[in-house]
C-alpha cells in the first residue's frame, strides 16, 4: 500500500512567487513501501522546489536504477526526467547539463546506484563540478532485489535476514569530499527541517552538490541490529549546526547567536545562516570537514547537516569557458561555418 | 642483375623505429608523391608502443589509381637492424633494398636477386650535426632527399613541402633543405639515377586532397552541427576527437566573448562517454562520441537504452583488430555484428559505412539528420586503415543552403495550442514520435524518459500488449530507416555475368583492383555492390537475388556482412560466399582476385570449412 496523493486541493493554498502552490511540484502516487524513508524525500524535494520559487518545467530530474531511481516519478510531474541506467546518471546529467546550462539538474540515485555501481561515475561528476545536486537515497541495502547489504552498510550492520555485514562501509560524503566535491552535506530522511534548506543551499549552489540522506527501508533494513533504522539514526545522528536558507531579496529575520554563526551569500544572491554546534567544525574548509567527519565515523556517530562548501565554486561550464547561451539552442550560423572555410581547409590538405 | 623496371607504380616500404620521428619525413616522401600529381597511398603500419619497436610506413604509388594495398614491395627501406632480416625478405625478386650501411650488411641476409643500396646515414649524420636528437631526425629527412635522386623525384616540389610544413616555424626550413640535399648529393654521386623504378610527374589529380579519415569525420562533425563531444581515449579513433578540436578551436570560438560554442569533455570510460552524449541529445544537443571495438562493448548497455528511449545517438566506430585488446593498431572490420545488433533484448542499430574521407565527413555530418529525424542511435563504421591513414579523396564540400534536419520535435507554441503530445505516439504512420527537449512548456510535454516498458503517452506499464505495441512500432520505424540511409552503389561488369561481388568500407579501393584484373587477365567478370548502410536497403536484396553466386568481401574471420546479410534476408549460405582477410593488414587486391579464382575454378564447388580460405598475410 502506497500512500496517496489527495486529488482535492485547498482552494487557498499559499502560492510561491511565481503563483505555483506546491501542488504544481508534485508528481504521481508513489509505488514505494508505505513508510518508505524516500517518499519523506520527495517531500522535501517539493517544499524546497516550491518554497524556491523555481519554474517546475526548468528542472531536470534524473536518476539511474532502483527504489531510489524510482522516485523522481513521484515528485515534480510538470518536469522531464530521466529513469537512465544502472549507476549511470551521473553521465547522462553531465551530457544534458552540457546541452543546456540554464536548467536546474536534480539528480536522484541510492546507495547502490551510488556506492556500487556507480562508484567510478559518481567520483568523476563530482570532480568534474558539474552544477547539479546529487540526492542519495541511501539505506544500506538493495531494496528492489530484496535487501542484499550495499556497500554504505556499515560494518556488523545487521540486515533482516540476520547475518552482520562483514564489510567496511563506503561514506559517500567523504568520498565526494575527497574527489573535488564544493558542497557536501548529510540528512536524514526522518527530519524535514533541516533536509530541506539543505537542498535548497544545494539548489543554489554552483557546482556539484551532495546530500546524502539516510533513508530508512522500512521492509529490509529497519531490524534492531541495523544502523540505518529508524531508531538508530535518531538516535546517532549528530548535526553539525542548523541551516537557513534565505533566498534572494528576502528580508533576513531569523535571530541567531552572535558568534557561532555564519552568514554565506550563494551566486544566485540568496544567502544561507549557518548556526554551528560544533565549534571544531569549520564548513568552509575541506581539513576541517575531513577531520569532523573522521571523528564523527570513529565514535559512531552520524554527521548531519552540512558539512562542507566551496563559497567560490566554478562549475564545469566556468571552467570549460562554454557559451553562455545553452548549445542547445545555437543553429547552423553558430555552429557551421560554410563552404568557403572548407575550401580553405582542402587547400591545406594538398 | 634482374631490376623491376617501372615508372609511376610501385610500393616502397620504409622501416624505422617507433618514436624516432620518421613518420613526418615519411609523410613528407608521400606527399611530394601526390604533389607531382600521382596517386598515392600511404599505409602506417605500426606497433601498439611509443618509441622503440619496429614500424613501418608503406607508400603504393599507381599511375593507373589503383589505391588499396597491392602487396608485394618492391623497394625496401631499412634503417632498423631490429627488422632488417624481414624487411629484406619481403622484397620482390628484382626489387631494391635500400639500408644505412654504416655497419656493414649481415652477409647472412644478403640476397642475389635484390638490388642492395647502402647509405651511410648515420655516418653522414655524424660527421654533420653534433647534437644527438639532430643526428636522430635529420637521418630521415637525408634518405628522402637519396630517394628524390633515386628516384628522379621533382627537388623543388620537396624544398616547397618543406616551406609549407614548417610555416611559423620558419627557423627550421633551411636545416631541413639542407638534410635533403644531403641526401640527394650523396645518391646522385654514388649511384647512376633513377634506378630502374622511377616517378614523373603527372597531372592526374584535379583538385583531390590527402587527408586521414578520422580527420575528416571530426569535421564532418562540426559542420553536422555537434556542440557536445565526449569520449575516452582509444586507438585508432583518438584523432577524431582531436580533429573535431582543432576545427572546434578554429572555428566554433565566439570572436566577442572568447565562448566556446562547443563543449568536449574526456569521460572516465567509455560508458560514461556514450551517456554523456544520450544526455546531451536528449537535451536537444547534437551529440557524438568516438571509440572502437572494446568502447562498443562497454556502449552496449547505454545503446539498448537509446534504441528502446528513442534518443538519438551518434557514435563513431573506429575498427581496429579484435577480439579483446586483439591487434591495437591494426585494422579490421570486425564489429559488424557487435554493433548492428547491440545490447541485450530485441535491438537493431543504424550503421554507416564510408569508404573514403569526402564520405567520412558526408556520413559524419549526416549522422547528426539521421539520428535526429530517425531518433536512434546512428554508428558511423570506418576503421583504422581509413581512420588513421592518409588517403586521397575528392574535396570536402558543403552546400550553405543545407540546413539541419532536427527530425521531430513539438514546439512550446504547438503545446499552447493544444496539439496532442504523446511521446511515444505515432500520428502519422512513420513510425517516429515527437518529442519535446526538456524546459519547453510550464505546463504541457513533459514526460519521463525510462528504458522500462511504457505507453504511448510515455507512463510506466508492464501490459504485455502495450509492450508489444511499441516493439512491432519500432520494426515499422525500421523500415522507415530504410529511406533514408544511403543507398548501395552499384558498378556493371562490361560483360553480362551471374556472378557478383559486394564489399563494404576500405574493402572498396582493392575490390575494384581486383575485379580489373579478373576481368582483363583472367576473363572472369563479376558486377559489383558497394553496401552503404545498414538496415540494408531493397536494392541489396534485389541485387543479391539477381545473381547466382555473390561473393562478399571483408576484413574478419567470422563473415559478418555475411550473417547479416543471412539473417536480415535469410539467403541461404549457398548463395553467398566470403573472401576474408583478417591478419590486420588492409585487403590486398591480390588476395581478393586469388581467393575468387580459387573457387571459380574450382568450378564452384565450395569448401564446406570456411577456414581452407582463411586470408593469407601479407598478400
Amino acid at each position: 500500500m502506497s500512500y496517496q496523493i489527495p486529488k482535492f486541493r485547498h482552494p487557498q493554498l499559499p502560492v510561491n512567487d511565481l503563483g505555483y502552490t506546491k501542488a504544481d511540484y508534485e508528481g504521481s502516487i508513489s509505488t514505494l513501501c508505505a513508510g518508505c524513508g524516500h517518499d519523506s524525500i520527495a517531500g522535501s524535494i517539493v517544499k524546497a522546489c516550491h518554497e524556491l520559487s523555481i519554474e517546475p518545467h526548468k528542472i531536470a530530474k534524473l536518476s539511474g536504477i532502483g527504489c531510489s531511481s524510482k522516485s523522481p516519478t513521484y515528485f515534480l510531474g510538470k518536469s522531464h526526467g530521466f529513469n537512465s541506467v544502472h549507476g549511470r546518471m551521473p553521465s547522462v546529467v553531465t551530457g544534458a547539463a552540457m546541452a543546456n546550462r540554464n536548467l536546474t539538474y536534480l539528480g536522484v540515485s541510492g546507495d547502490g546506484d551510488t556506492a556500487s555501481i556507480g562508484m567510478g561515475q559518481f567520483a568523476h561528476v563530482a570532480r568534474r563540478n558539474l552544477n547539479m545536486v546529487y540526492i542519495v537515497m541511501n539505506n544500506g541495502c538493495y531494496g528492489l532485489t530484496k535487501g542484499q547489504d550495499s556497500a554504505t552498510a556499515d560494518e556488523g550492520s545487521v540486515s533482516k535476514k540476520g547475518d552482520a555485514n562483514i564489510y567496511s562501509a563506503i561514506d559517500l560524503c567523504a568520498t565526494a569530499l575527497q574527489m573535488g566535491a564544493t558542497f557536501v552535506a548529510r540528512g536524514f530522511s526522518g527530519d524535514k527541517e533541516q533536509l530541506v534548506p539543505l537542498i535548497k543551499a544545494a539548489v543554489s549552489h554552483r557546482g556539484f552538490a551532495l546530500i546524502d540522506v539516510v533513508s530508512p527501508c522500512v521492509t529490509f533494513n529497519n531490524n534492531p541490529g541495523s544502523t540505518k533504522s529508524y531508531e538508530f539514526v535518531r538516535d546517532h545522528a549528530e548535526a553539525t549546526g542548523t541551516v537557513d536558507f534565505v533566498p534572494m531579496r528576502k528580508e533576513i529575520t531569523t535571530d541567531y547567536m552572535p558568534g557561532f554563526s555564519h552568514e554565506v551569500t550563494m551566486h544566485d544572491g540568496s544567502s544561507i545562516h549557518l548556526y554551528k554546534m560544533d565549534e571544531n567544525l569549520d564548513p568552509f574548509d575541506r581539513t576541517s570537514a575531513l577531520i569532523s567527519m573522521e571523528k564523527h565515523r570513529a565514535s559512531g556517530d552520524i554527521l548531519t547537516g552540512l558539512i562542507y562548501m566551496d563559497k567560490d565554486s566554478r562549475d564545469l561550464h566556468d571552467v570549460m569557458e562554454t557559451s553562455r547561451r545553452p548549445l542547445n539552442t545555437l543553429a547552423e550560423e553558430d555552429l557551421c561555418p560554410g563552404n568557403q572555410m572548407l575550401k580553405n581547409i582542402n587547400a591545406s590538405l594538398r | 642483375m634482374k631490376q623491376i623496371k617501372s615508372v609511376n607504380d610501385f610500393v616502397i616500404k620504409f622501416a624505422n623505429v617507433n618514436g624516432t620521428g620518421s613518420a613526418s619525413a615519411n609523410n613528407l616522401f608521400a606527399k611530394a608523391l601526390f604533389r607531382m600529381g600521382l596517386p598515392v597511398s600511404p599505409k602506417n603500419i605500426f606497433p601498439s608502443n611509443i618509441q622503440g619497436l619496429p614500424t613501418w610506413y608503406e607508400v603504393r604509388v599507381s599511375e593507373a589509381g589503383y589505391l588499396g594495398r597491392r602487396g608485394g614491395i618492391d623497394i625496401a627501406l631499412s634503417v632498423n637492424p631490429q627488422s632488417m632480416a624481414q624487411d629484406i625478405k619481403e622484397v620482390r625478386s628484382g626489387g631494391y633494398f635500400i639500408y644505412d650501411n654504416t655497419k656493414p650488411l649481415d652477409l647472412r641476409l644478403v640476397r642475389d636477386d635484390v638490388n642492395i643500396i647502402g647509405i651511410p646515414l648515420t655516418r653522414i649524420c655524424n660527421e654533420e650535426y653534433k647534437d644527438p636528437r639532430q643526428r636522430q631526425l635529420f637521418k630521415n629527412v637525408i634518405y628522402v632527399g637519396a630517394l628524390a635522386a633515386l628516384l628522379n623525384m621533382d627537388f623543388k616540389v620537396l624544398t616547397d613541402l618543406v616551406g609549407d610544413q614548417f610555416k611559423g616555424k620558419e627557423k627550421l626550413i633551411l636545416p631541413n633543405i639542407h638534410a635533403l640535399e644531403l641526401g640527394h648529393q650523396y645518391a646522385r654521386s654514388q649511384f647512376e639515377c633513377p634506378i630502374g623504378i622511377q616517378v614523373k610527374t603527372l597531372d592526374s589529380l584535379g583538385d583531390q586532397i590527402l587527408v586521414d579519415g578520422n580527420t575528416a569525420l571530426g569535421l564532418g562533425a562540426v559542420y553536422g552541427g555537434a556542440t557536445v563531444a565526449a569520449w575516452y581515449p582509444i586507438t585508432p579513433s583518438t584523432s577524431v576527437v582531436d580533429a573535431y578540436e582543432k576545427y572546434a578551436r578554429r572555428v566554433r570560438i565566439d570572436a566577442g566573448t572568447g565562448h566556446k560554442n562547443y563543449a568536449i569533455v574526456q569521460a572516465e570510460d567509455e560508458l560514461s562517454a556514450i551517456g554523456m552524449v544520450i544526455g546531451a541529445s536528449w537535451n536537444g544537443a547534437r551529440a557524438f562520441t568516438a571509440t572502437s571495438g572494446p568502447g562498443v562493448s562497454l556502449m552496449s548497455e547505454f545503446l539498448g537504452l537509446a534504441y528502446f528511449a528513442e534518443i538519438p545517438t551518434v557514435l563513431f566506430n573506429v575498427q581496429r583488430a579484435g577480439p579483446s585488446t586483439g591487434m591495437p593498431t591494426r585494422t579490421q572490420q570486425s564489429d559488424i555484428l557487435s554493433t548492428a545488433y547491440a545490447s541485450h533484448g530485441d535491438t537493431k542499430q543504424v550503421l554507416l559505412f564510408p569508404s573514403t574521407p569526402r564520405e567520412c565527413f558526408d556520413f559524419g555530418a549526416l549522422s547528426f539528420d539521421l539520428a535526429e529525424r530517425l531518433q536512434t542511435p546512428i554508428i558511423v563504421m570506418t576503421d583504422l586503415d581509413l581512420g588513421m591513414n592518409d588517403n586521397m579523396s575528392e574535396p570536402l564540400a558543403w552546400d550553405d543552403a543545407r540546413r539541419y534536419d532536427r527530425g521531430k520535435v513539438m514546439t512550446a507554441e504547438q503545446l499552447e495550442e493544444g496539439v496532442e503530445f504523446g511521446r511515444y505516439l505515432d500520428v502519422d504512420g512513420d513510425a517516429i514520435s515527437y518529442r519535446t527537449y526538456p524546459g519547453t512548456h510550464p505546463n504541457r510535454g513533459a514526460f519521463f524518459t525510462r528504458g522500462t516498458s511504457r505507453d504511448e503517452y510515455a507512463v510506466y506499464t508492464e501490459k504485455g500488449e502495450e509492450y508489444e505495441k511499441n516493439m512491432l512500432r519500432l520494426m515499422r520505424k525500421w523500415d522507415t530507416i530504410k529511406e533514408y540511409v544511403p543507398e548501395p552503389e552499384v558498378v556493371a561488369a562490361s560483360e553480362e555475368t551471374d556472378v557478383a561481388v559486394l564489399y563494404f568500407g576500405t574493402s572498396e579501393a582493392s575490390s575494384r583492383e581486383a575485379l580489373d584484373y579478373l576481368a582483363q587477365d583472367d576473363g572472369i567478370y563479376l558486377d559489383a555492390m558497394r553496401v552503404r548502410s545498414f538496415p540494408f536497403n531493397d536494392e541489396v536484396k534485389a541485387f543479391i537475388e539477381g545473381h547466382s553466386q555473390v561473393f562478399v568481401i571483408e576484413q574478419n574471420r567470422d563473415a559478418q556482412l555475411r550473417t547479416l546479410l543471412m539473417a536480415e534476408f535469410e539467403f541461404g549460405p549457398d548463395k553467398l560466399k566470403s573472401v576474408l582477410c583478417f591478419d590486420g593488414t588492409p585487403i590486398s587486391a591480390r588476395n581478393i582476385r586469388k581467393q575468387i579464382k580459387q573457387y571459380l575454378d574450382g568450378g564452384m564447388v565450395m569448401p564446406l570449412h570456411r577456414t581452407k580460405i582463411a586470408s593469407s598475410a601479407g598478400e
